[in-house]
């Protein structure tokens, strides 16, 4: 009941000064506008790196054949044709922290159906690669280790291949020409979206390694393979699967301490952490920024409780002249402050979330806007009310009622 | 009959640096339960200071006061404010109310702080606003009334809690000479009903009608008489 009628003797306050009070308001409205606009950029920035995250596979390593000397030109890595589908079967039974190894070759071809056309990126893998990466087939069936080892010719389709060749048509059981070697599609792959450098993930063919090594790819060295993509089994265990792979497949190159190792071990998640790290950073520090301007919001109400007490000195000792205590009088401006605040919070919320959508809308930048950083905007807001509004509550609730009582 | 207010050598001394200003010197008065005292004296007299201290809104500097036979010696802020709200109605020269808002909800003032439930508050406070003949401008905000119907609507306020003792401090000092008699016959009214009041005046005229006049000089009482019945001085109203 206290409450309540503290509650209404503000709002009478308040709506006695409209302008003032709205002024007064604005400056909680930008700061709170401000801050959730601000996280909710950033956090949509962190989101996108780390669904990328997502999209590559958790604890991913990547072996990559390391660089190679030949007659004093060193060839950039990978150019080496050194790792072969031998060293990813050794990796998956060897290396205990692994759980899947997942070799690769890779090439660009065109794809042929009826009369339509497209050039896109053509992968030979295991049944492993797809686990690896967590891509499911949305519909049809997956490449299956007798696929792989019976070099059959299957494949499985990215999204925007299965658009550009097969329209609203059902591409599974078709028979499309990859460099003119017919292979039935068996599987349409699930939305993947753009991978963290930009490309487009669903501009893909999946046929089954040897089918690729044997029938599609052939080179002098047939049982290499481009790249080992290796899962360890849980983030504990990514280091240790690391330090094994290293161990393995020098000791399996016959690599002595002094050599120079002829293949690359590249922890991915670490290279997109430190870039989640970054966009976390940066929302932060968005929100740091857009704090300021409530904490001078914040500042702004004081000074307006300040000049509400005095002018309302002779209120504050007639009220105090007929038996009010001090908390009733503290409660009452400690009320109109929090209101004031929780109004412009509010208000600034509805602000901040429709800048979000603008952002999102006209720069194409994606923004997530969380319940949490809502709530923590509004809670914060009430904060700055009882803070700033204390020091005038406090300052009313202290008059002496005889001056006060005196005071024009 | 046990006495409203007591006080007992009560000084109240100011001091300012090295100045240090005797408002008060040791003041001995007594107002009986259904007592109507006017006190006089020029600026500076004491006469404010001492309706401050029995008020509760001061304490006295030395000596004892005691309201309804409680001693305020010692109290805390708090403790007199609970005090103001049960025992004391205050009557301002200047009205003090407070603007943008209803007579009734004014009245109601008192009683918000005394937490009175507000069925009751509202019955209580129209009861008070009959009582000074403004029943039917309950809804209408002080600043839209006249000088004395904001000061019935003050009296009003005074009433409400049923307090011991109402203090009026120059209630008519703002208002012309039908409106004041319209005032003070309230007062002689409310004293008939059995309500003590302490009233401070500049005017003879005003304190005619009270029972008792105590004038002040230089911090001292210097005369206290029992004035003619109030309802003869009621009579003589069209002279004043």
């Amino acid at each position: 009941m206290e409450l309540l009628m503290s509650l209404r003797i503000a709002i009478r306050a308040l709506r006695s000064n409209k302008m003032r009070s709205f002024l007064t308001m604005l400056g909680i409205i930008i700061g709170i506008a401000a801050v959730i606009a601000m996280v909710a950029i950033g956090s949509g920035a962190s989101k996108i790196v780390s669904e990328q995250i997502a999209s590559i596979g958790s604890n991913i390593l990547l072996i990559l054949p390391g660089s190679t000397t030949s007659g004093g030109l060193r060839l950039p890595t990978g150019a080496a044709p050194t790792l072969t589908y031998d060293d990813a079967r050794a990796i998956q039974k060897e290396c205990s922290a692994v759980a899947y190894a997942a070799p690769v070759v890779r090439g660009a071809a065109q794809i042929i159906y009826g009369n339509m056309n497209w050039s896109t990126v053509v992968m030979g893998i295991t049944p492993e690669y797809l686990l690896v990466r967590n891509w499911p087939v949305i519909h049809g069936r997956h490449i299956t280790p007798s696929d792989v080892e019976g070099s059959v010719k299957n494949c499985l389709i990215g999204q925007t291949v299965a658009t550009n060749l097969f329209g609203s048509e059902d591409p599974i059981g078709k028979i499309v020409r990859i460099k003119k070697v017919p292979f039935t599609v068996v599987g349409l792959l699930d939305q993947k979206g753009q991978s963290p450098q930009g490309t487009d993930q669903d501009d893909i063919v999946y046929i089954p390694l040897r089918t690729a090594q044997r029938k599609l790819f052939g080179t002098q060295f047939p049982n290499t393979v481009g790249s080992i993509m290796v899962q360890a089994k849980s983030e504990q265990d990514l280091d240790r699967a690391e330090e094994q792979v290293n161990v393995l497949l020098s000791q399996r190159h016959r690599i002595g301490p002094s050599r120079d190792q002829d293949f690359t071990v590249r922890n991915l998640s670490e290279i997109l952490g430190v870039a989640e790290q970054s966009s976390k950073a940066m929302s932060f520090l968005l929100g740091a920024v857009a704090s300021i301007s409530l904490i001078v919001g914040g500042i702004g109400i004081m000074n307006i409780m300040l000049v509400s007490v005095t002018e309302r000195t002779r209120e504050i000792g007639i009220r105090m002249a007929i038996g009010a205590k001090e908390r009733d009088i503290m409660l009452q401006f400690l009320v109109e402050a929090v209101l004031l605040t929780l109004i412009g919070g509010i208000l600034g919320m509805a602000l901040g979330v429709a800048g979000a959508k603008l952002v999102s809308a006209f720069f194409n930048w994606p923004t997530l806007i969380s319940a949490k950083a809502i709530l923590m905007a509004v809670g914060f807001s009430g904060a700055v009310g009882i803070f700033f509004g204390f020091y005038p509550a406090r300052k009313a609730a202290l008059l002496n009622p005889i001056e006060a009582l005196r005071y024009e | 009959m046990e006495d409203v207010v007591r006080t007992i050598r009560i000084s109240k001394v100011y001091s300012s640096g090295e100045q240090r200003v005797e408002a008060l010197k040791e003041v001995s008065l007594s107002v009986e339960r259904g007592d109507f005292l006017s006190i006089m004296g020029a600026s500076g007299s004491g006469k404010s200071t001492f309706m401050n201290i029995i008020g509760c809104l001061d304490l006295p500097t030395s000596g004892d006061y005691w309201i309804e036979g409680e001693n305020v010696r010692g109290m805390s802020k708090n403790a007199l404010a609970e005090i103001r709200n049960r025992k004391i109605g205050f009557v301002f020269q200047g009205f003090n109310l407070l603007s943008r808002t209803s007579a009734l909800e004014n009245v109601e003032l008192p009683l918000i702080y005394g937490r009175v439930p507000a069925v009751k508050r509202r019955a209580k406070a129209i009861a008070a606003l009959e009582m000074v003949g403004l029943a039917d401008r309950s809804q209408h905000y002080s600043n839209q009334m006249s000088g004395g119907q904001q000061q019935r609507v003050a009296i009003a306020r005074a009433l409400v809690g049923e307090p011991s003792i109402i203090l009026a401090d120059e209630p008519t000092g703002n208002l012309d000479t039908a409106t004041s008699s319209e005032i003070m016959a309230i007062f002689q009214k409310l004293n008939r009903q059995g309500i003590t009041i302490v009233m401070v005046t500049h005017e003879p005229d005003i304190a005619a009608f009270s029972k008792r006049n105590v004038v002040f000089r230089d911090g001292r009482i210097l005369s206290d008489v029992q004035l003619p019945d109030p309802t003869e001085t009621g009579r003589s109203r069209g002279n004043l």
